[in-house]
């Protein structure tokens, strides 16, 4: 089920601002591909133009393509509700919806596609949860308000939401940067063990993170103040760390900026 | 007041309480100043409350009738006999009536302000729709009696022609402009501008990682509202509803100038097209007659089962609300 996403020539704009340019990349199936770079480079941007995400704010959008196998994702005849149900995400803040149960946050993608038995239902909360890592810590009280576990609990809960649906890929948005290192080695582990279903995006500020999950490891930057963002290089992860061909990389790599 | 302020409430907030006092003079200042309005607003509602029975209980012991089940209102003779009934049916349905209508507007025109309409256009929808709450209430009454009215009358026969056969809906010959049920509809447009101002606050404070999370499991924007806006908006609904309701159930002017008073031996009827009178409509009315202690005191005695009401509709708003904190963070 995990499909492969070949990115296109992606310009992204808000209105006339040009906050991406020039994105060409592939990713593998069942691989985690990390996005690193500083701050407002664009590469949350980029990630979320992989569900269309981005045209939630006014006046996004982009020029080039995006396929999920032989899907373009940006075709007209293309529904992004449809898109946003085969690709996943799981955001930088964990946002369980505060007034639902656990049980109701892991399934309210299903009650969304309409699915309404109780017993599948049920089997998916817990294969999500147990997917997720937390179904020992949770089961004894689905019934509780998602918003009173941890941060930590509450990611895994969102990430166990994302995959309740099936999705083909699952992306994040610097998931572990509102979680303690505790919680976070947690999120990493289960990055680890959910690579071999889905394939995976993950935005990260952590380069060592990057390193320690991914397999390819994409670099942006900004050319200068005001300017689109780029994809400046794009490896496998070891490459990428050891020996990286663009000299901006090895600078922000080695902490030399950003 | 929208149900939100939870930091304030909560004891364990690290600056709940004067623990945090210095015991400096702007401290001390302030914090006698907060302290005493605090105190002087129980004091307020506690004394109106004290004043209400201490006026109503004379007359309430003189009363022949049954002050809650009898539809009579002669209070002042010898033999004073005066009840509530008609009055608290009046109130009642011409406040659900408001609710029924200006409930599910009011939540889809503050959904429209902050979810569907694009920026340039919300901003002055919103100011449209406050702007209603200022227009005074009897200039609502005087355009319902004058203008609106005449087109009621052929909602009023279609819908005796349809559903006549329902007691509720049954023609009683009052002129539409006069029944309850136009009263009503009156009572919510003048109570729209409060629900839909306090449902637009609570559906723009929706964190927006919230939409997004909903927006990122494949939601459409209908589901998206359904799944992440209303249940984080519901408490802050339910207190604009009631505060709606408060504002209905005390309307005096708009009420009084449209029903038309049934006469002593009219026979009763559930009918909402009906005339009627309202508990400040028929205070109103007695305003200025109040000539003996005892007459006084029966509509004071009417006043208060407002004032009763009232309180209890905000107390249970308040734990409606409250049972759902548990679920808003």
């Amino acid at each position: 089920m995990a499909k492969r996403i070949d990115v296109k020539d992606l310009d992204i704009y808000y209105g006339d601002f040009k906050a991406v340019e020039g994105v060409t990349m592939t990713v593998e199936p069942r691989s985690v591909t990390a996005f690193i770079g500083p701050s407002g480079c664009g590469k949350s941007t980029v990630l979320r133009t992989l569900n269309r995400m981005h045209e939630v704010i006014p006046g996004g959008r982009v020029e080039g393509s995006v396929m999920l196998d032989d899907q373009d994702l940006y075709a007209s005849s293309m529904d992004p509700v449809a898109v946003r149900r085969t690709v996943g995400m799981v955001f930088q803040r964990p946002n369980p919806f505060p007034t639902m149960s656990i049980r109701d946050n892991v399934a309210a993608g299903l009650r969304l596609n309409g699915v309404k038995k109780k017993s599948v239902l049920d089997e998916v909360v817990e294969q999500s949860l147990r997917g997720a890592n937390l179904w020992t810590e949770v089961k004894d009280r689905l019934d509780k308000p998602g918003a009173g576990l941890s941060g930590g609990q509450q990611q895994r809960l969102c990430i166990a939401r994302a995959i309740a649906v099936n999705p083909q890929v699952l992306l994040m948005d610097e998931p572990c940067s509102a979680l303690d290192p505790i919680s976070t080695l947690a999120i990493e582990d289960l990055i680890n063990d959910l690579k071999s279903e889905y394939t995976i995006v993950i935005v990260t500020h952590n380069m060592q993170q990057a390193a320690r999950v991914s397999d390819q490891t994409a670099f942006f930057n900004l050319k200068a103040t005001g300017e689109p963002g780029r994809l400046v290089e794009i490896g496998e992860t070891q490459r990428i760390f050891s020996n990286p061909t663009e000299k901006a990389t090895e600078d922000y790599i080695s902490g030399r900026f950003g | 007041m929208t149900g939100r302020s939870t930091v304030d409430e909560d004891p364990r907030h690290p600056l709940g309480g004067d623990r945090a006092s210095t015991g400096r003079l702007g401290d001390r200042i302030f914090g006698g100043l907060a302290t005493t309005s605090g105190i002087l607003i129980v004091v307020l509602v506690t004394l109106v409350g004290v004043f209400l029975l201490w006026q109503a209980v004379p007359s309430l012991l003189k009363n022949e009738a049954n002050f809650l089940l009898s539809r009579e209102w002669s209070p002042s003779g010898a033999n004073p006999r005066f009840g509530i009934l008609e009055l608290a049916w009046g109130t009642l349905i011409t406040s659900v009536i408001a609710m029924i209508i200006a409930v599910p507007l009011g939540v889809a025109v503050a959904l429209f302000i902050t979810q569907y309409a694009p920026p340039w256009l919300s901003k002055p929808a919103a100011s449209t729709i406050d702007l209603l709450a200022a227009v005074p209430s009897i200039v609502y009454g005087f355009w319902g009696l004058n203008i609106a009215g005449q087109y009621f009358q052929p909602v009023l026969s279609g819908i005796d022609g349809a559903l006549g056969w329902l007691p509720v809906f049954e023609d009683q010959g009052t002129s539409a402009k006069s029944t309850l049920a136009f009263a009503g509809m009156i009572l919510a447009i003048m109570i729209l501008p409060i629900v839909t101002a306090i449902s637009r606050e609570v559906f723009a404070q929706v964190p927006t990682t919230h939409k997004e999370g909903a927006l990122a499991l494949g939601a459409t924007r209908w589901e998206m509202i359904r799944v992440a806006v209303l249940p984080y908006g519901k408490p802050g609904v339910i207190s604009a509803a009631m505060l709606g309701l408060g504002r209905a159930l005390g309307e005096t002017l708009a009420v009084l100038i449209l029903l038309s008073t049934l006469s002593a031996n009219a026979d009763w009827s559930f009918s909402i097209f009906n005339g009627g009178s309202t508990f400040a409509s028929r205070i109103a009315q007695g305003a200025g007659e109040f000539d003996t202690p005892q007459k006084t005191g029966a509509y004071i005695a009417a006043g208060l089962v407002l004032f009763v009401v009232t309180f209890v509709v905000n107390a249970t708003a308040r734990i409606v609300i409250d049972r759902r904190k548990a679920f808003t963070e």
